[in-house]
């Protein structure tokens, strides 16, 4: 099928490296799982041996490079039909869509062998869980098929927090799923901030993201609407005795700028003009019309980074939550 | 049938690194299982 789809410019016949196979565990993305799951396995209080922290984030940090390379494997066909993602290795012929793929299970099974064998069994199946969602559920079922594929699909990335909670306890309490809450609720507007200002690269490749299907403006109301239940979730964990007051100020502000920029976007006119990039190869080099997107989306990123920075460091530092412990 | 590319230098600098990473991932395999073992019977 790849064969077919794929323009004959890409298939190239240059070696892959080693450095090819690391892009294809998606290392930008690993990082914020990392973080996420070291502030769940942090935040639960649960005293562990500090190798064994290691290895629990070790193995969910695989088992999202992982899934990563399953996604990358099955989605060379039409990351080949878009410009964000027409080089990663795959669609640009240097290594074969079945290796990635291989690897992709490799990585998986050993990081779910390794897990129940360092922590518990409920960490284990929690990744076996996320890493299905992502490569099977979300790639092979969602992305292709529905306009909610990353409202649902993004549960697969909001579950970290919650896997190394479970490493830690062998539990899965309120506070862990509200981390995963806040994730879940947040990756809407981000993808679709994205996805306003590269819909012809979705709408070339078939895949039914929001703007292609509903349209610009629907997309603006959306991200909008997501935006408002975000914002006082960010806030929850300081009433839940996760967070403290540095948590709070932290996510009100940022949560205010947020809310700022998804009213800029709903009230502009961001994804309704064809052509959004400024040039071929400059991918986040955007038209004045969709800088509003733009911004929404770095700052998006920004945000979650903030949020569990701040409980990370508050919980390492020893510093007390406003609430007692939920 | 032999591949083109077989005797390429930058195709075998890229098998070269693809196989160090390889024995260095299986290295880290064995050391990842024997410290959980030692852990784990330590009461870690």
């Amino acid at each position: 099928m790849i064969d077919q789809t794929l323009p004959a410019l890409v298939r190239s016949r240059v070696a892959a490296s080693w450095r090819d196979y690391l892009q294809l565990l998606k290392p930008r993305v690993m990082s914020l799982v990392v973080l996420t799951a070291v502030t769940g396995l942090v935040c639960s209080g649960a005293p562990m041996n500090p190798i064994l922290a290691a290895v629990a984030i070790l193995c969910i940090t695989l088992g999202a490079g992982g899934s990563a390379a399953l996604n990358m494997g099955y989605d060379g066909d039409i990351d080949a039909l878009m410009r964000r993602t027409r080089a990663r290795a795959v669609p640009a012929g240097r290594i074969q869509r079945a290796d990635a793929m291989g690897l992709g299970v490799v990585l998986s099974l050993f990081s779910v062998g390794i897990m129940a064998l360092a922590t518990n069994v409920l960490a284990a199946a929690l990744l076996a869980f996320t890493i299905a969602f992502y490569a099977i559920v979300y790639t092979r079922w969602l992305k292709r098929r529905t306009v909610q594929n990353i409202v649902i699909g993004g549960l697969a990335g909001a579950l970290p927090p919650l896997v190394g909670w479970a490493a830690a306890t062998g539990t899965a309490p309120a506070n862990a799923w509200l981390l995963v809450a806040i994730i879940f609720v947040w990756t809407p507007p981000h993808f679709w901030a994205l996805s306003l200002y590269t819909s012809e690269d979705y709408a070339k490749a078939g895949v039914p993201m929001m703007p292609v299907v509903k349209g610009a403006a629907a997309t603006r109301a959306q991200i909008l609407a997501y935006s408002l239940v975000l914002v006082p979730l960010c806030l929850a964990p300081a009433f839940t005795g996760l967070g403290g007051a540095v948590y709070l100020a932290v996510a009100a502000l940022g949560g205010t700028i947020f809310l700022v920029l998804a009213t800029r976007l709903f009230l502009s006119r961001a994804g309704e003009t064809s052509g959004e990039r400024a040039s071929d190869g400059a991918l986040y080099d955007v038209k004045a019309a969709s800088k509003v997107a733009r911004n929404l989306f770095a700052f998006s990123i920004l945000y979650l980074f903030l949020l569990f920075t701040t409980l990370l460091a508050e919980h390492l530092l020893g510093l007390a939550p406003l609430a007692p412990l939920k | 049938m032999s591949d083109p590319n077989y005797d390429d230098p930058a195709s075998a600098k890229a098998r070269r690194g693809r196989n160090i990473l390889l024995a260095l991932s299986l290295a880290a395999f064995v050391v990842i299982v024997f410290v959980i073992t030692i852990v784990k019977k330590s009461g870690g």
